[in-house]
């Protein structure tokens, strides 16, 4: 009889679980539908090719994306080109290279850190490391330094100033924890024996890390870069402290020059008291989660398609 | 040579083997010179009836690896305590022991494995014909170019089969594509896999069962012509239809290489092996031919261990 009543408790307990988790999930995906819904409810007739392809204007139904879309693009692969080989050489050496000491322990402490500083901190960073080189050279309207035509793709000074280069070099910062801890994980699941069979033929410690080590853990590192890329596509704060250029007239032609990018678009579309400017945001948020859907779509493809020959 | 070891293999009852095998006295050593050559084929050869000493019919077989008062530590503990043992070159060595008794310890000395373990050190004397190997200023590289090791579990490289064997010997020197070949069907023809994966060295090597795999292994350790082969455990992992390939392997690998194998399989050390030395606590506790170790053990504990009553 009381173990009856026992069960018909528990059963009770586990109903009871059951419907709150469902209450927590449903909540997240409601909001998470009123923000898609107003979002594509305001934006979506402003969606058109002309749209993509115009130039910021100071009237809301000439204004487009593009400078920014463009922006974004010379960012972002700023931003991987460097970031990709700087992440994936330093967790290298910690996890294949250097001896477990208290000084590599400290590191790694310190790169967990990182990876939780907030964005804007990176911002200040930048500023005063890419964007000003810490006066150095002088400021940035009296360069110390220029080489080549400022019109020319080669172009480059130094500071870099407030430019594409200083952009996506403060991004790199934002990732570059990300993608060393991403590329760590991804070596750590290489199954030891591999080494120890690459060693075993003689094969020198670079030989088995080039070799053997770091092809296995592609997938891995692959799906954590572009994780960690499409948190630099969304960023916005670091680039608003770096230079805070909201209307630019023209897409980069080099890397001096100064940009746009999308998410400080739609800030600067948002922030306006004008209701049509509040529906090309909508609109450029529209592209924004396509970009971003995109990226992370590219991130399990690489993964199914990559992992598979290792299991 | 080859169709009594054969027959060996074939036979059940272990207690009947080493009297159905030829003595390694006398008449069975001066017998294997002769038949040597028959059996090595391909890019071994030269190398090793170039060597002198092979040639001359000597009443006992060449030393290849010398040990004197040998021991050696993971940081405090001590894992081996002052082993004597000779390693005759170009015959089966089997280690026997309970676990943890230090046998693959030693193994891992021969070719500087334990190099990856910070805390293992070693004293005393291991030579491979008079090389010191626990010298500080040994090339590892080279050595486990010489020594080459085959793992408890398969541990093929997520390759191709091709790729596998090639691996080795794309370390150490460039080839051209047809001597590349030419060494690939060499060395899987060597670990009888060939008639196997011919028609598909092109695909994985993770698409092979474990008993392949492990003779692909053997297959890539053979590939960059070492001397001596080390073999921790190798069937371990293997069902017994497989395992009898392996040893089968083993007794034709016996004329072109030193092979030392660990096992923890009684039946395998009396099937394969002509020396054996039993293991226990660290110690060396008795080496000598097979037969003696198993028909008249001088050591009460041996004979405990051999007949099955501990370990």
């Amino acid at each position: 009889m009381s173990a009856e009543r026992s069960i018909a408790r528990r059963m009770l307990a586990n109903r009871a679980f059951l419907a709150l988790c469902l209450a927590a999930t449903t909540a997240a995906m409601l909001i998470l539908a009123v923000l898609l819904v107003s979002i594509f409810a305001q934006g979506w007739d402003g969606l058109s090719w002309s749209f993509m392809k115009s130039l910021p204007s100071r009237k809301a139904e000439k204004a487009g994306i593009w400078v920014a879309l463009i922006g974004s693009l010379w960012v972002c692969a700023i931003c991987a080109l460097v970031a990709l080989p700087l992440g994936v050489a330093t967790a290298l050496y910690l996890e294949e290279f250097a001896r477990k000491s208290r000084l590599t322990r400290l590191i790694q402490t310190n790169i967990m850190n990182l990876a939780g500083v907030p964005s804007i901190v990176y911002g200040i960073l930048g500023l005063t490391a890419f964007a000003r080189m810490f006066g150095l050279f002088g400021t940035n309207r009296d360069e110390a330094l220029t080489f080549g035509d400022p019109e020319s793709l080669f172009f480059v000074r130094l500071p870099f100033g407030s430019s594409v280069l200083s952009g996506g070099l403060t991004l790199m910062l934002v990732i570059l924890p990300i993608v060393i801890i991403a590329t760590q994980e991804a070596l750590r699941a290489v199954p030891s024996s591999l080494r120890s069979g690459a060693l075993a033929l003689g094969a020198t410690p670079w030989q088995t890390a080039w070799g053997i080590t770091l092809p296995a853990a592609v997938p891995g590192i692959m799906t954590g870069s572009i994780l960690a890329m499409s948190r630099a596509i969304g960023e916005s704060a670091p680039l608003l402290v770096l230079g805070g250029a909201l209307f630019v007239s023209g897409a980069p032609d080099n890397l001096m020059s100064d940009f746009a990018i999308l998410p400080l678009q739609i800030y600067n579309w948002a922030s306006r008291p004008q209701e049509s400017f509040h529906a090309i945001a909508a609109s450029a948020i529209i592209v924004q989660l396509v970009a971003l859907l995109l990226f992370n779509g590219i991130a399990v493809f690489i993964r199914q398609k990559l992992q598979k020959p290792l299991q | 040579m080859s169709a009594t070891r054969a027959s060996i293999t074939m036979s059940t009852e272990p207690k009947s083997m080493p009297a159905a095998d030829t003595n390694p006295g006398p008449s069975a050593t001066a017998a294997t010179p002769a038949a040597k050559p028959a059996h090595a084929h391909g890019h071994h050869v030269e190398q090793q009836l170039g060597k002198p000493g092979t040639a001359a019919p000597a009443s006992a077989a060449m030393t290849a690896i010398t040990v004197r008062g040998f021991s050696s530590w993971y940081g405090s503990f001590q894992a081996l305590k002052s082993l004597d043992l000779d390693i005759p070159e170009r015959q089966v060595t089997a280690f026997i022991g309970p676990s943890g008794c230090g046998k693959s310890t030693f193994l891992r000395w021969i070719n500087r494995m334990n190099d990856t373990i910070a805390s293992a050190r070693a004293e005393g004397t291991l030579e491979l014909h008079g090389n010191d190997l626990l010298a500080s200023n040994l090339d590892v590289v080279d050595l486990r170019r010489r020594v080459g090791m085959v793992f408890q579990k398969p541990n093929p490289f997520p390759k191709s089969i091709y790729d596998n064997v090639a691996f080795g010997p794309r370390l150490h020197r460039s080839y051209t594509r047809s001597e590349l070949d030419q060494l690939v069907e060499q060395s899987l023809r060597a670990a009888s896999i060939w008639e196997e994966v011919k028609d598909r060295l092109h695909s994985s090597a993770l698409g092979l069962s474990g008993g392949q795999q492990q003779r692909l292994c053997i297959a890539r350790a053979i590939a960059v012509g070492p001397e001596v082969l080390l073999m921790d455990e190798p069937c371990s992992a293997l069902d017994p239809k497989s395992t009898l390939a392996i040893e089968e392997l083993i007794e034709q690998l016996a004329d072109r290489y030193t092979i030392v194998i660990v096992t923890h399989n009684m039946q395998q050390a009396a099937r394969v092996s002509d020396q054996t030395a039993f293991f226990f606590e660290g110690r060396l506790i008795e080496a000598g031919t097979t037969e003696t170790i198993w028909n008249k053990p001088k050591n009460k504990q041996t004979e405990d261990y051999i007949t099955g009553r501990f370990g």
